[in-house]
């Protein structure tokens, strides 16, 4: 035991690694990009938000066009120029703050606070939806098929919705369950896929969004889906015992499937931070080979998740042809929300809460999207461009990082902690 | 070349890396770089070859001061480096291999092959290395592929070669062919910078020795010098290098392993027939160069690999064609060579690392729900009980250092009724006060009456910690040999070659 010395400096060792941190070799970039998404803090979340509104101030200075009228004369009278940029830019994100929280020139409060009931209305399938995407990121999974889940939920809890004949209450949670359970399948088949061949759930996850919506196309244009009583590829309205009711009467759109989405939220929060199930789903999620060392069926865990994160999508389908749209529903139900419901999980940071507020502020652009198009004019596409700078500032934790100067993460280690090793 | 590094110094953040270095290697000397690991000598040898840009300090070469901005600027003044992990393209041929990076082209910008092919048989017949330069990569042995990496620098006209840990991945014949092969470069004149952290090699090679701590040279010494003396420059204190063990109290035999052969995913017979015993009370280190498939039988065992054939026995109840749970279920322990690939999750707590192989049932899960009391309480006595070093047991273990992080790992797999112990590795990379502590847990293990498998590739742990000794070399088990079997034939056993001995005792 003379010759050789494989030793270490416990504080060098412990401080070199945190300046040349690096994923092991084997290590597929995709997953641990998906970690580094994941791992962002909430303070990358905030100012991404941020950046991305700045950004889209600038962008609706440069559309306006009094701005580009003062713009003409800028260097006779400048002022003219800052005045019609502050007009825009203040302009538009009043009307989206009136159109989403409060709005002031409504009399009462029982008006006033209307926008904020639609703003929780456009968040309910959101939040669904960004929940079930955020597990499957949680588990290491991309789950791009929220399109094809929602489709075959909506489809599964609709026609329940308007086939079956069954009393209050009841008829409503059996809707919600065939919804839960279609999304969960065609879900599932994707874990199941990739436990058994290897697939990759990218792929399948997009293949099945197109099965999904020629199958529900195709079926709107048969009997089991159709309006009889219509030639348009459309359902029949859903019977009133299996609609979600209003949560604040008639007047307001909110109904309860929020209270669902509540739910759902604890639900995944017991999941994932306290049962047995979400730890296995964690820890394969964040190094899979340990997990399998550790004897956690590493198969058997994608299969879950991917149900678990099926089901979930499906409830904001669900939530979407009992709720949003009762009046029957075509192959554009889904409304884009599956592919929101990524933005929103990366918002969020997959975690349970963050995806619940992540999906109440998307809400809140979609509400306030609409007003500020009404009131000032304002192309929505703007909001577009907002979400989707807020997708590319969270997919760039650097670039945000650098702006901002936060500090890059592992780099946080405590000179303390080092001492404290290299005199022990 | 005369190389001379002049006070470098080499921050990241609030870690100095390099302090203030100061090295002078003359021409045609063979100079020793000697640390612990992560004391600093690769950052230093990464500014030398315009890797990192020293925050202070000056590279001069024959006294005059160089800017590297790259490597490409150290090479382009005579400066190469074998790296310990090679650089090389594994389907290029060596010749290919060689020219990457400054590819001669004849007209239309053709690849001039034939001047590579040329060049790397000049350098091979110059030094009497035995490479052919049309072979492909992949196919050679380690030795040789270090080889070519010598002859790519050399063929840059490389006067200082620096070697990284080269003989990491040696069998000792091999490392002794390299030493030859040092001095001769010596001998043409070439300046050579040695960075190992093996005493032996250093003070049979070496000209003069730097021995560099937590980022600072702490001392220079003769190769006189002996290896205790070597040893506390490195750690800065005294070393117990040997381990304490009574013999061993062999009881039957707990363990039966019987013609197993494992096929890897390629196609590839990665272990041949191998047959082995362990009894209860004792250790069997399987000894080998990395690579010759010990990491597949020790994953055999535990049901990780997908393609067996073959007997496991464990008192008697089969354990082959079981799943990883069934296996840990049936009492072994396990600590993977990797530990932060295998071992680990870095982003989970160190509570939560604890109870990773067992998210099922009691003590931790009851009615699908964690028990988070139990596991604190747990955990807290753990973390007490294995001198884990952290700020408590909600720290991410990606934040502790190698040898914490084993800790975690022993002391959860310790923590079952263990009818097998198997240990990979287990003191790869940790520092010496861990490696006694881990020696001691698996001595104190097999003192309970439990068999124990160690797989080790260092030679000084086999023999510090074995019993008896199963040599592996290219997935077959060369023989079986008793623990104090003197070092030069289990060298020789290393290297393929079966010892008469071996069988007598197997």
């Amino acid at each position: 035991m003379s010759d050789q010395l494989p030793v270490r400096g416990q504080a060098a060792d412990e401080a070199l690694l945190a300046t040349k941190e690096r994923p092991p070799a084997d290590e597929p970039r995709s997953s641990a990009f998906l970690r580094d998404l994941i791992g962002g803090s909430a303070a990358i979340s905030v100012f991404a938000v941020l950046l991305a509104l700045v950004v889209g101030g600038v962008l609706i200075a440069i559309t306006n066009e009094d701005v580009q009228e003062a713009a003409g004369y800028f260097f006779s009278r400048p002022a003219d120029t800052f005045r019609a940029i502050w007009d825009a830019v203040s302009g538009a994100y009043v009307a989206l703050f009136q159109g989403s929280v409060y709005n002031f020139r409504r009399p009462g409060f029982a008006d006033g606070i209307r926008p904020l009931t639609e703003t929780l209305n456009f968040a309910t399938p959101l939040i669904a939806a960004g929940l079930g995407v955020a597990l499957a990121f949680r588990v290491g999974l991309f789950n791009i098929g929220g399109r094809g889940q929602m489709l075959i939920a909506a489809a599964c809890a609709g026609w329940v919705g308007f086939s079956l004949e069954l009393p209050y209450g009841i008829h409503l949670i059996v809707a919600v369950i065939a919804g839960i359970l279609g999304g969960a399948i065609w879900g599932g088949v994707v874990g199941v896929l990739k436990a058994r061949t290897g697939a990759h759930e990218v792929i399948v996850t997009i293949m099945l969004n197109f099965v999904a919506l020629y199958l529900v196309s195709y079926f709107l244009r048969t009997p089991v889906l159709q309006n009889p009583s219509s030639n348009n590829p459309q359902s029949p309205p859903i019977s009133d015992t299996a609609v979600f009711p209003d949560l604040l009467g008639a007047g307001y759109n909110l109904h309860a499937g929020f209270i669902f989405v509540i739910a759902a939220t604890i639900f995944v929060w017991y999941l994932l931070e306290r049962s047995s199930t979400g730890f296995q789903f964690r820890a394969v999620g964040a190094n899979p080979n340990a997990a399998r060392v550790a004897g956690i069926n590493v198969k058997r865990v994608y299969v879950y998740a991917m149900l678990f994160s099926g089901g979930l999508v499906g409830l904001a389908g669900t939530a979407q042809v009992l709720g949003t749209i009762t009046t029957g529903f075509g192959s554009g139900i889904d409304a884009g929300i599956g592919f929101d419901a990524i933005t929103v999980a990366l918002l969020g940071r997959s975690r349970p809460w963050g995806v619940f507020f992540a999906g109440i502020l998307f809400g809140a652009f979609k509400a306030g999207g609409f007003s500020m198009q009404a009131a000032e004019g304002i192309p929505i596409d703007i909001v577009l461009v907002v979400q989707s700078l807020i997708v590319l500032f969270i997919a760039a934790p650097p670039l945000v990082r650098s702006i901002f100067r936060l500090p890059t993460p592992g780099a946080t280690r405590t000179p303390r902690a080092s001492k404290k090793a290299a005199t022990s | 070349m005369k190389l001379e590094l002049r006070e470098i110094t080499k921050r990241f953040g609030a870690l100095v890396a390099n302090d203030h270095i100061n090295l002078v290697v003359q021409p045609g000397e063979i100079h020793a770089l000697l640390g612990e690991n992560g004391a600093g000598k690769s950052t230093l040898m990464n500014v030398l070859y315009g890797l990192y840009q020293a925050d202070e300090g000056q590279i001069l070469l024959d006294d005059v001061a160089q800017k590297f901005s790259g490597p490409g600027d150290a090479m382009a003044s005579g400066i190469g480096m074998v790296h310990q992990h090679f650089m090389l393209i594994p389907v290029f041929t060596v010749a290919e291999n060689v020219m990457l990076g400054h590819e001669e082209t004849s007209f239309g910008g053709r690849l001039d092959l034939a001047a590579a092919r040329a060049m790397v048989r000049e350098i091979s017949a110059r030094f009497g290395f035995d490479v052919d330069p049309d072979a492909l990569v992949e196919d050679l042995p380690v030795g040789v592929q270090q080889r070519v990496e010598i002859i790519k620098a050399l063929s840059r006209d490389a006067k200082v070669l620096v070697f990284d840990e080269p003989t990491a991945v040696l069998t000792p014949q091999e490392t002794d062919e390299l030493i030859v092969i040092m001095r001769q470069l010596k001998e043409a004149g070439t300046s050579i910078v040695f960075i190992t952290h093996k005493l032996r090699e250093v003070r049979e090679v070496a000209d003069r020795i730097t021995v560099i701590r937590l980022g600072k040279v702490v001392g220079e010494a003769e190769p006189t010098a002996t290896n205790a003396e070597l040893a506390s420059l490195m750690v800065g204190r005294a070393v117990e290098l040997t381990v304490d063990k009574a013999p061993a109290a062999p009881g039957p035999a707990a363990l039966t392993v019987d013609g197993l052969s494992v096929v890897d995913p390629r196609g590839q017979i990665v272990v041949n027939n191998v047959s082995f015993e362990v009894r209860a009370g004792e250790i069997l280190a399987i000894a080998g160069v990395q690579g010759n498939g010990q990491t597949e039988l020790t994953e055999a065992l535990l049901g990780l690999q997908e393609r067996v054939t073959g007997r496991i026995e464990l008192d008697g109840k089969p354990l082959t064609g079981l799943s990883v749970r069934r296996v840990l279920d049936a009492g072994v322990g396990f600590v993977p060579e990797d530990r932060t690939e295998d071992g680990l999750v870095a982003t989970f707590t160190i509570s939560e690392n604890l109870m990773l192989d067992r998210s099922i049932g009691e003590p931790f899960v009851k009615a699908g729900t964690l028990q988070l009391a139990t596991l604190a309480e747990f955990a807290e006595q753990k973390v007490t009980e294995f001198d884990v070093r952290a700020q408590g047991i909600t720290t991410p273990v990606g934040r502790l250092s190698g040898g914490n992080q084993q800790k975690v790992v022993l002391a959860r797999e310790l923590s079952r009724d263990l009818r097998l112990f198997v240990a990979a590795q287990p003191t790869r990379g940790l520092d010496v006060g861990s490696i006694e502590f881990v020696h001691t847990r698996i001595v104190q293990t097999r003192d309970a009456g439990t068999p124990v498998i160690v797989v080790s590739t260092e030679l000084d742990e086999v023999v510090a910690l074995a019993d008896r000794i199963a040599v592996m070399y290219r997935g077959e088990i060369v023989g079986i040999v008793p623990g104090n079997t003197p070092r030069d034939i289990l060298g020789l056993m290393m290297a393929g070659e079966h010892h008469p001995e071996a069988q007598v005792s197997a």
